[in-house]
């Protein structure tokens, strides 16, 4: 019986280790192995360099810029998300023409929640070909063909949303928050809706406002909602290979233009490893990258980190 | 100040607001200023989600010149001509290929997921806590930190564009949540049915095929639910691994991978409707799948983040 136990135990464990052991746990350890190295990728054979891959790194203005856009990314991505998904959300569940301080939710709330939330299941392969032909850069596209029509735009010459340097990682922030916005709102939604009516009430009778039941009731208790709300955004943050790759006008392979603006750490990193072939360069660089999550998270979790009110 | 409250209680009913008691009034007027206020705000935002959707659908019924003319213009094509070319364009296999990949992955994903969460949920044996780190920490990592060993793992084991390889990988992936998630749903199963069926002489896997696996049901739909989109909307795995190696290799792209192709191929010849159609047509089975599930979907993906 005890026999046969482990036998059981080990027969269930087989496949999903080996898998889970061969396709990710051991690339996870080869690249920092590689990082080491002068690899190809091509020749079989290389040679340890050390840490020179990580200097060249260092020295490479379009990866530090990257880096760069990738922290702007960090801050305003998560930021405009969460402040927005906080207001519809409070918007739907205490907007109600209601009484008791704003508990009620306004009427068709489900109704909103459904359109809010459809984004979210589309690709963002779908987000790049939507957007790219929201942002045409001649009166055909949605935006320009909106401002020419109101006339704050003229039709020959009308803004280039993904040519201009300044203007690029704006648009794409912009894409991001439209595809996630409704996401998080169902999420706060459902943490507002788990807050017990009864704290509400006995605010109102000590003579609490919406806005005070907001900021000292509601927020403290969504504050664990909007961390995890704070770290996968942070995530999306770090990636945003798909959209930079598709929508911006190549710098090289794999997009990043006008002149290197809106790169960001993984479209460099694809193209030194798919274009260059510089696969021992591009490993250095997904470590620099796991670094930055990893100091990411830490901070993250710190900076937010508040006593936990249970209810 | 008990009448507010009193009030919750006794009209629940919008349309006996006027037989409220006057000193209700100021704060119902504020009420009713904030209500205005949300909707409008509430339907805005709406717009801005369904307009630039709808816009696109309606731009596959443009012809080329109409597009970039003015983006207001009425389409004037209104035949379904389009969507038969885009389908023909690649659309279809992509879309095929797609379906064959996630008919095997999603299955195997759940299967070996629950197995392994399972055994290291409701079994003690040495190494069970340091196997469980092992598993969910991989969900820390980025993926971007094993792409170049991967690809090169793939290619030895000669799986580089095949469905085989993909499913693989894809399983591989899911693995640390799944087995996060369904891990803690399995602890929360009670241990007397698990007792009653092994008393009654039923193997261990058979007790979890036939007693655990379906009293997890909630558990495998949220999670079913999460990897059948994470795995469909899946792009920079198969950008890695799904490139023909050699001339006479065929294209097994993925649907997210063909419309990005197709993109990229509109600065050679320019036929965006076709584009616009492919899009649509990649569109209305998520759409399908998220009306009729809708609630689901929105629990699984959200309580998903949550656990």
């Amino acid at each position: 019986m005890r026999k046969g136990q482990y036998r059981f135990v080990a027969g269930f464990l087989l496949v999903p280790v080996a898998l889970y052991l061969i396709f990710v746990i051991w690339p996870y350890i080869q690249t920092f192995g590689y990082s080491l190295t002068d690899w190809k990728g091509q020749s079989q054979t290389f040679s340890f360099v050390g840490l020179d891959n990580y200097t060249a790194l260092f020295q490479d203005d379009v990866f530090m810029d990257a880096i760069w856009h990738n922290i702007l990314f960090l801050v305003f991505i998560p930021v405009i998300t969460i402040l927005l998904a906080l207001f519809f959300a409070f918007m739907l569940n205490a907007g109600g023409r209601s009484r008791a301080g704003g508990v009620t939710g306004v009427a068709g709330s489900k109704f909103y929640k459904i359109i809010y939330f459809f984004p979210q299941v589309l690709s963002l392969a779908i987000m790049a070909v939507l957007f790219g032909a929201v942002y045409r850069s001649d009166s055909g596209g949605m935006l320009n063909g909106f401002l020419v029509k109101l006339g704050l735009v003229d039709a020959n010459d009308p803004v280039e949303w993904l040519n201009e340097p300044n203007m690029v990682l704006w648009a794409l922030i912009l894409v991001v928050v439209w595809h996630g916005v409704g996401f998080y709102l169902v999420l706060f939604s459902a943490a507002m809706q788990s807050i017990p009516k009864d704290i509400y009430e006995a605010a109102l009778i000590d003579g609490a406002g919406r806005a005070q039941s907001f900021f000292r009731i509601t927020l403290p208790l969504l504050w664990d909602s909007v961390q995890t709300a704070w770290v996968y955004l942070g995530i999306v943050a770090m990636d945003m290979f798909i959209l930079v790759s598709t929508m911006t006008t190549p710098g090289g392979e794999f997009g990043g233009g006008p002149d290197h603006a809106s790169e960001v750490m993984s479209t460099v990193m694809m193209r030194n490893f798919l274009i260059y072939g510089k696969s021992g360069y591009a490993c250095a660089m997904g470590v620099v990258m796991l670094l930055l999550t990893l100091i990411l998270s830490v901070v993250m979790l710190r900076a937010t980190r508040r006593e936990r009110v249970e209810f | 100040m008990s009448a507010p409250i009193k009030e919750t209680a006794a009209i629940p009913d919008q349309r006996s607001v006027d037989k409220r008691p006057a000193r209700a009034g100021e704060r119902r007027g504020e009420g009713v200023v904030l209500n205005a206020f949300s909707h409008g705000f509430l339907a805005v935002w709406a717009l801005l989600i369904v307009l630039p959707l709808l816009w696109l659908v309606l731009s596959s019924f443009k012809t080329d010149a109409q597009i970039a003319g003015s983006a207001f213009g009425w389409p004037g094509n209104w035949s379904f001509d389009v969507f038969t070319r885009a389908w023909e364009k690649g659309i279809g296999d992509y879309f095929l290929n797609t379906v064959i990949v996630l008919a095997f992955s999603v299955p195997l994903t759940m299967l070996f997921g629950s197995m392994a969460a399972y055994v290291l949920a409701r079994y003690e044996f040495w190494g069970n806590r340091l196997l469980y780190y092992f598993f969910v920490a991989g969900a820390m990592f980025p993926v971007f930190l094993a792409l170049v060993p991967l690809f090169f793992m793939v290619k030895r084991l000669d799986m580089l564009n095949t469905y085989q390889g993909l499913i693989l990988v894809y399983v591989a992936y899911s693995m640390p949540f799944t087995v996060f998630f369904m891990h803690a749903f399995f602890r929360t199963l009670p241990t007397a049915v698990f007792e009653a069926s092994i008393l009654d002489g039923a193997s261990h896997t058979r007790t979890f095929f036939q007693v655990m696996l379906p009293m997890a049901k909630p558990g495998l739909i949220s999670v079913g639910i999460f990897n059948t989109l994470g795995q469909w909307n899946q792009f920079i795995l198969p950008t890695v691994l799904m490139q023909p190696q050699s001339g006479d290799d065929p294209e097994r792209y993925v649907l997210t991978q063909g419309l990005i192709q197709l993109q990229q191929q509109q600065g050679y010849a320019t036929d965006l409707p076709v584009l616009f159609a492919g899009v649509t047509i990649a569109m209305i089975p998520m759409l399908v799948v998220y009306l009729s599930f809708q609630r689901q979907v929105q629990a699984g993906l959200t309580s998903a983040t949550l656990k």
